[in-house]
């Protein structure tokens, strides 16, 4: 079987700076993966040629078996990619559930497999709401929200999409442990739904309990790939994170 | 579709009780209260709902007015509602042009570019001879209205009222349909409402030819109200500053908005004119302008929700 998502020789610079060099990253279907990475490695470099937010200069990206070169991130998150903000990014001006809406409409009833009638989209859009806890405030706006909520509500847009692949970029920066772990379990839940997911993070522990596999960028380029255990032994891992 | 047959009973009621009141005076009022209604609304499907700023007003508005001056000059037996659809097609094309040329603009940026496009239109009808050049043009009005009979200016009144049922219903259509929402997506963070999968693009495109369109329409009985057409009176600062003010009184989060913007502020300001000044009008729109962006950013209407 052919990966979900291939990545291949993916270049990115800008002006004269190397944002990433040449990354080969595949991702099998139902995965969970964990990419980690010093501050200004290109993880979120990588995440937005992946979503189609910035051009790569060289090298392709497939996902579901079809090339996505040249394609809108609009297109692509019609395809089944979805990403969240590593700062959350909502509609500020509408409530949660217009905000759940929007994915829904422009990517659910977009694609051909089905249209959803008015009252199909509210029940929806609760119904997502309360996956992540926020059904309570669906008529609040953003602005209301505490920063979990904030990252919940991001999580919930992108899931809204009906993705098949979820990219979930620094979803729990800032959060406390007891946040961390609710994010960790919704995300785990979602894999169990059969949603592949790669997970951005810096939180360690996190990444370690998320991931079935771990790649590592160092200055835009991937230095390691594998079961997390390994991973983090990696001598040049260590180096990366800790110095000699 | 209720909501356009209740729009077209109100339409058919002023009418009605414009031809009983039998006043020329109040047809010259009502035709610019409407004719500010039409506009608003077409600056905020733009402006309002997706968030881009254009303070080109006068450029669409004046392609409008000028397209019926040359139409009238090349065919005299045109009917006007023809040549309102001619006006609001070219308008239009030059706003999906316009939003074609200013993709990668944003913000501030996007403004001034639509800023240049005024400047840039009134320099081209200046030096067009044959719409009048800079000596202007004249337009004369026939003394008896087509089909309705009575005065001339209650036909401008009614098909300006029409335009104001088209638009309105057009407006309130877009804010409940996924257009609308793809708007507001766009209005509050382009780059996330890609991520959601919203063609910001083509919508943006669809925004600005709508809007467009709408504001050539408005202008193109102009030629016909005025009977003199100069570059000077048809790219007057006051339809822009107008066109803005109205929705932000207003509102610029519903239909409604505009339409309580044009009429409180259009109605004061012929108020003012008549009592006061003829120049203080636009002091009025500025001033009131200010005070609500400060006070009242969501209008009036927003004031009301609010309590809701």
């Amino acid at each position: 079987m052919t990966a979900l998502l291939q990545v291949a020789g993916l270049g990115k610079r800008f002006g004269g700076f190397v944002a990433l060099e040449s990354i080969d990253l595949e991702v099998q279907q139902g995965e969970r993966l964990g990419l980690i990475g010093p501050n200004g490695s290109g993880k979120s470099t990588l995440v937005n040629c992946i979503c189609g937010t910035l051009r790569n200069e060289s090298g392709k990206v497939r996902f579901a078996e079809e090339a996505l070169d040249g394609l809108s991130a609009h297109e692509r998150t019609r395809r089944g990619l979805a990403r969240s903000f590593q700062l959350p990014r909502p509609f500020a001006s509408l409530s949660l559930a217009e905000n759940i809406r929007i994915p829904i409409l422009y990517t659910v009833n977009a694609r051909a497999t089905g249209h959803l009638s008015r009252a199909a989209i509210d029940a929806r859009c609760l119904e997502l709401l309360g996956q992540v806890g926020l059904a309570a405030k669906a008529e609040r706006r953003p602005r209301d929200l505490t920063q979990i909520e904030m990252r919940k509500l991001e999580l919930a847009r992108a899931m809204a999409a009906e993705p098949k692949l979820l990219i979930a970029d620094e979803a729990m920066a800032g959060l406390s442990h007891a946040e961390v772990d609710e994010i960790i379990a919704l995300l785990i839940r979602l894999n169990e739904q059969g949603v592949t997911v790669i997970m951005i993070e810096h939180i360690m522990r996190a990444v370690m309990e998320f991931s079935q596999r771990l790649a590592v960028l160092v200055a835009g380029r991937k230095i390691a790939d594998g079961p997390p255990q390994d991973v983090v032994r990696d001598p040049e891992v260590v180096r990366a994170y800790l110095g000699e | 579709m209720p909501f356009t047959l209740v729009l077209i009973a109100i339409a058919v009621v002023i009418f009605a009780f414009g031809r009983w009141f039998d006043s020329s005076y109040a047809f010259f009022i009502g035709y610019v209260v409407i004719q500010y209604i039409v506009l608003g609304t077409a600056w905020n499907i733009l402006g309002g709902y997706t968030g881009y700023v254009n303070f080109g007003i006068t450029a669409f508005f004046a392609i409008g007015a000028y397209s019926t001056v040359a139409l009238h000059k090349l065919v005299p037996t045109l009917p006007l509602p023809a040549m309102i659809v001619v006006s609001g097609v070219l308008a239009g094309l030059v706003g999906l042009g316009t939003g074609y040329l200013t993709l990668r603009l944003r913000g501030v940026f996007f403004s001034i570019a639509t800023l240049a496009l005024a400047v840039v239109v009134q320099t081209l009808i200046t030096n067009w001879d044959f719409v009048g050049g800079a000596r202007g043009a004249y337009v004369l009005r026939p003394r008896v209205a087509p089909l309705i009979g009575g005065e001339y200016v209650q036909y401008l009144f009614l098909l300006m009222l029409g335009m104001c049922v088209i638009v309105l219903a057009t407006a309130r259509t877009i804010e409940r349909s996924a257009l609308g929402y793809g708007f507001a997506a766009i209005r509050d963070d382009e780059g996330a409402a890609e991520a959601a999968g919203v063609p910001t693009l083509k919508l943006k495109l669809i925004a600005t030819t709508l809007s467009g369109g709408f504001m050539g329409m408005a202008g193109a009985p102009l030629p016909f109200y005025v009977t003199y057409l100069d570059p000077a009176s048809g790219f007057s600062l006051n339809y822009a500053v107008n066109a803005i003010a109205m929705p932000l009184i207003g509102g610029t989060g519903s239909w409604l908005g505009p339409v309580v913007g044009a009429v409180l502020v259009g109605g004061l300001q012929e108020y003012l004119r008549v009592t006061i000044s003829s120049a203080v009008n636009v002091l009025v729109a500025g001033v009131l302008m200010v005070a609500f962006v400060i006070a009242a950013p969501q209008g009036i209407v927003g004031l009301f929700q609010r309590k809701r």
